[in-house]
C-alpha cells in the first residue's frame, strides 16, 4: 500500500503535447477515478504511471520514492488491462501465477498465493481452464487475479470493464468496488464511463486535452463543477445549460435573464459584471416543472417525453429552439407540446464563465 | 451486390473446375511414379503404370512338369500339377499346345496329343496329362495359354535400392545425407531468426527500421549471386566443402524469409499481453521464451516446413557446397540426376528413387499442412 504523487507530470511525441503538466495525489489505499472524453489523456497517464511510457517532464513518486526511470516490475505496480491480456496459452492457474514464476516464488507460497487469490475472485472452480473456454467476464476476472497475487502496491486499471456488455459491466462494478474494500489497496482506475467514475471513486480526477479539470470527491463534482466541461461530463441526464446576461450583481451573487429565463438571482461566487454573459447550470432533477405558466421561470414546450419507470424525463424545447431536459417522478404527466413553465431553487444553480471560443 | 462475402460467387464453377485440374496435374505423376516403383522392369516395358491396377490378358507360355515326374496309376502314366507353379496365378480361358494355333481348347477340354496322350488344362491352371506309355524327353509339355492375371506388384526395387548393401548405387546412404543437412539447415535458422525477428518486432533499438528495410532487400537477392564468393570463403576460412559449409549456406539463404515472416507475425500479436509481462516483472528474454514463441508456433511450424522442403529438395546448393569426389555426402537429387545418366533405361530404378525423395516431403505437408495454411494466413488475416 502507498501514496502516489504526481508532481508536474508531462509527456509528449516529438511536437505533440499529450500530458500538460499534471498534478495528482493519491492517498494511501484511496480509489482514484481518471476520467475524460476519448484523446484525453487518461490512459496514457496511466501507463506513464506503469511505466509503459517514458516520462518527458515532472516527477512521480510511489510511496514517496521518485521512480521516473524505474523499470516497471520495480514500481510495485500491477496493472489490469481493457483487453484482459491473458495469455491464451496458459491454463487460468498459470496466468494468474505468471509473475510469481517470474519471481521465481517456491512452489509451496507459489501455490498459497494462487489459490487465495482464486479465493478472492471466486474462481477456484476455474483454475485448470484454458482462457478460450472461459466467459469475457471470467477472463477480466483472471487478468484482475494476476494484479491480486503480486500483493502491488497500487493497483492500476485500464477501462477494465468496456469489453464486457452492460449488465456484466455493472456486477463487475460491483466486485472491483468491494475488492477495493477487501483489499484497501491504492487503485487507479481509468475509465470514460462516469457512471463507474461516480460509483467506484473516492477522488475522481476529470481529464481534458492532457490537464486536470478538476479533482475531487464524486458528489463533490456533481453538486460544484468547477467548470462547464466537468458539468457537461459529469451527472445523467447531463446538466442543463443556458447561456445568460447578468443584470445586476448583487452581494450574495448575480442576477441573471435569458429570453425564456426570468430575471432571477443565484448566489455564487463566479465573477461578473452587468452585461457578463455567463452559462447557468441546473441539473435536470432539480426542475420542477409546472402548466401554469406564471409560476414558473423558465418557459418551454414539451418536445419529447421517456418514461422510464422510476422518473419520466422531459425534452422541453425552449422559445430561441434551445433545449432543456427535466427529470421528474414517475407520476408527473404532461404530453408534447404542453405550454410549460419551470421553477428551481436558485441555490441548486450554478454560474459558469463560458468557455474561450 | 452477389459477391459479398458469405453469398455464394457465380464463379465457384472455375474454382472447382481449377481445383480438379490442379489436383488431377499433381496426382497424376505422383501416382504414376509411385505405382511405376513396385512394378518390375518387364511390367514397366510392356504396359502403362494405369494398366497395372487391372487383371490383364496375357498369353503366355508355360510348361507342363518334366516326364520324370510322372507317376504310374494302373496301367496309366499320369503327369499333373498346376501350370501356374512358381508364377502368379491367373485363369486360363483358352489353351493350345502349338504354337501356330493356341486358342484351339477352351479350359476344361481336353487335347490328344498324339500317341494316346491326353492333356487336360483347367481353368484355375490344373493339369492331367494321361499316357498309356510311358513318357519319355528332358523337358515337359509346352502349353500355350490365354490367361487373364490379376494386378502383380513387388518390393524388389525398394529392397533393392533401400536396403541392398552391395547395390552401390542404393539411396540408403544417400538418404541419410539429406537428412543430415536438411535438420540442421532448418533449426539453424529458425533458431536465429526468432531472437532476431523478436527483437525486430518488439524491442526498441536505433536502427530497428533501417535493419528490417535491410532484411526485405536481402528477400529479393538471388541467391546464384552469392554461391561463388561463399564458397571461396568457405574455402578461404577452412570449412571447404561439407556438412558445415551447407547448412550455413542453408541458414544464410533461409534467415531474410525467416526473419520476416516470423517478425511480421509477432508483431501482430497483441500488445497488451507483451505490457502485462513486462509489468509482471519479465524480462525480454523472458518474455520471448514464455509468451511469444508459444504463441508463434503457427508462424514457426510454417517455415520449418517451407525450410524443410526447400532444403531437402536443393540441389543447386548441395552441389556447390556439399557434393564431393568421394560420394561420400552424396544427397539424393544428386544421386537421382546421377542415376538419370548411368541407368536412364530403367525406369522402375528411377521411379523408385524418385519417390523415395519425395516420400519424406509428402509425409511432412500432410502432417503438417494445418500449420502451413495458418502460418501462412496469420500475418495477412487477423
Amino acid at each position: 500500500m502507498a501514496t502516489l504523487s504526481l508532481k508536474n507530470l508531462k509527456k509528449s511525441y516529438g511536437e505533440a503535447h499529450v500530458i500538460k503538466g499534471v498534478d495528482i495525489e493519491v492517498e494511501d489505499g484511496e480509489f482514484v477515478v481518471f476520467v475524460g472524453p476519448s484523446g484525453c489523456g487518461k490512459s496514457t497517464l496511466l501507463r506513464m504511471i506503469a511505466g509503459l511510457e517514458d516520462i518527458s517532464g515532472g516527477d512521480l513518486e510511489i510511496g514517496g520514492r521518485r521512480v521516473n526511470d524505474v523499470a516497471p516490475k520495480e514500481r510495485g505496480i500491477a496493472m489490469v488491462f481493457q483487453s484482459y491480456a491473458i495469455f491464451p496459452h496458459m491454463t487460468v492457474r498459470e496466468n494468474i501465477g505468471f509473475g510469481l514464476t517470474i519471481a521465481r516464488v517456491k512452489k509451496d507460497e507459489w501455490n498459497e498465493r494462487v489459490n487465495e487469490a482464486a479465493r478472492i475472485l471466486q474462481m477456484e472452480h476455474l483454475l485448470d481452464r484454458r482462457p478460450s473456454q472461459l466467459s469475457g467476464g471470467q477472463r477480466q476476472r483472471v487478468a484482475i487475479g494476476r494484479a491480486i497475487v503480486r500483493k502491488p502496491q497500487v493497483f492500476l486499471f485500464d477501462e477494465p470493464l468496456s469489453n464486457l456488455d452492460a449488465a456484466l459491466r455493472m456486477d463487475m462494478r460491483m466486485e472491483i468496488g468491494k475488492l477495493h474494500k477487501q483489499l484497501d489497496a491504492t487503485m487507479i482506475y481509468v475509465t470514460h464511463d462516469q457512471v463507474e467514475a461516480m460509483t467506484l471513486a473516492d477522488k475522481i480526477v476529470v481529464l481534458k486535452d492532457g490537464k486536470v479539470m478538476q479533482i475531487g470527491a464524486p458528489m463533490d463534482l456533481y453538486h460544484e463543477p468547477a467548470n462547464l466541461f466537468v458539468a457537461r461530463f459529469i451527472g445523467s441526464p447531463a446538466m442543463n445549460l443556458i447561456d445568460v446576461t447578468v443584470r445586476e450583481t448583487t452581494a450574495r451573487g448575480h442576477v441573471v435573464e435569458a429570453a425564456s429565463l426570468d430575471p432571477v438571482e443565484i448566489p455564487t461566487a463566479t465573477p461578473g459584471r452587468a452585461g457578463d454573459r455567463l452559462v447557468l447550470g441546473i441539473r435536470p432533477q432539480y426542475l420542477t416543472p409546472s402548466h401554469d405558466a406564471a409560476t414558473g421561470k423558465l418557459h418551454g414546450k414539451v418536445a419529447f417525453t421517456e418514461r422510464l419507470g422510476t422518473e419520466t424525463i422531459l425534452d422541453i424545447a425552449r422559445a430561441d429552439g434551445s433545449k432543456l431536459v427535466a427529470a421528474l417522478p414517475e407520476d408527473a404527466l404532461f404530453s408534447t407540446d404542453d405550454e410549460i413553465s419551470l421553477t428551481f431553487d436558485p441555490a441548486r444553480a450554478r454560474l459558469f464563465l463560458p468557455e474561450a471560443g | 451486390m452477389d459477391n459479398i462475402a458469405g453469398t455464394k460467387s457465380s464463379l465457384t464453377w472455375a474454382v472447382h473446375l481449377s481445383v480438379v485440374v490442379l489436383v488431377v496435374l499433381w496426382l497424376f505423376p505422383t501416382v504414376g511414379l509411385f505405382v511405376s516403383s513396385f512394378r518390375t522392369s518387364d511390367q514397366i516395358a510392356s504396359s502403362g503404370w494405369w494398366a497395372s491396377m487391372f487383371p490383364t490378358e496375357q498369353n503366355l507360355v508355360l510348361r507342363a512338369a518334366a516326364p520324370s515326374a510322372q507317376v504310374q496309376e494302373g496301367t496309366d502314366f499320369v503327369i499333373s500339377g498346376n501350370l501356374f507353379e512358381g508364377s502368379t496365378a491367373g485363369r486360363i480361358s483358352r489353351w493350345g499346345t502349338s504354337s501356330r494355333a493356341i486358342d484351339v481348347y477352351k479350359a476344361g477340354e481336353t487335347a490328344d496329343l498324339g500317341d494316346d496322350k491326353m492333356l487336360t488344362v483347367e481353368a484355375d491352371g490344373s493339369y492331367r496329362m494321361v499316357s498309356p506309355t510311358e513318357m519319355t524327353g528332358g523337358r515337359g509339355e509346352r502349353v500355350f495359354v490365354t490367361a487373364k492375371t490379376p494386378p502383380e506388384f513387388t518390393f524388389d526395387n525398394y529392397r533393392n535400392m533401400l536396403f541392398d548393401p552391395s547395390n552401390r548405387e542404393g539411396m540408403s546412404r544417400a538418404f541419410i545425407s539429406t537428412l543430415t543437412v536438411t535438420i540442421p539447415a532448418t533449426v539453424i535458422p529458425i533458431v536465429i531468426a526468432a531472437f532476431a525477428a523478436y527483437a525486430l518486432a518488439w524491442m526498441e533499438f536505433p536502427g530497428r527500421a533501417l535493419l528490417i528495410a535491410a532484411v526485405v532487400g536481402l528477400l529479393v537477392v538471388p541467391l546464384q549471386l552469392a554461391l561463388i564468393p561463399l564458397l571461396k570463403f568457405h574455402n578461404a576460412i577452412g570449412i571447404g566443402k561439407g556438412f558445415l559449409g551447407v547448412w550455413l549456406a542453408h541458414t544464410g539463404f533461409g534467415l531474410p524469409l525467416a526473419i520476416y515472416l516470423l517478425r511480421n507475425y509477432m508483431v501482430g500479436l497483441p500488445r497488451d499481453i507483451i505490457e502485462n509481462a513486462k509489468v509482471d516483472g519479465a524480462t525480454d528474454f523472458q518474455i520471448f521464451i514464455k509468451i511469444i514463441l508459444p504463441l508463434s508456433f503457427p508462424a514457426l511450424a510454417s517455415f520449418a516446413i517451407f525450410q524443410f522442403l526447400w532444403t531437402w529438395n536443393d540441389l543447386l546448393v548441395a552441389m556447390v557446397f556439399l557434393v564431393d569426389s568421394t560420394g561420400e555426402t552424396t544427397v539424393m537429387t544428386k544421386a537421382i540426376v546421377e542415376l538419370l545418366g548411368t541407368r536412364g533405361g530403367n525406369w522402375e530404378i528411377l521411379a523408385t528413387a524418385a519417390f523415395i525423395s519425395m516420400a519424406v516431403p509428402i509425409a511432412v505437408f500432410f502432417a503438417m499442412q494445418r500449420y502451413l495454411v495458418r502460418g501462412l494466413l496469420a500475418g495477412s488475416v487477423k
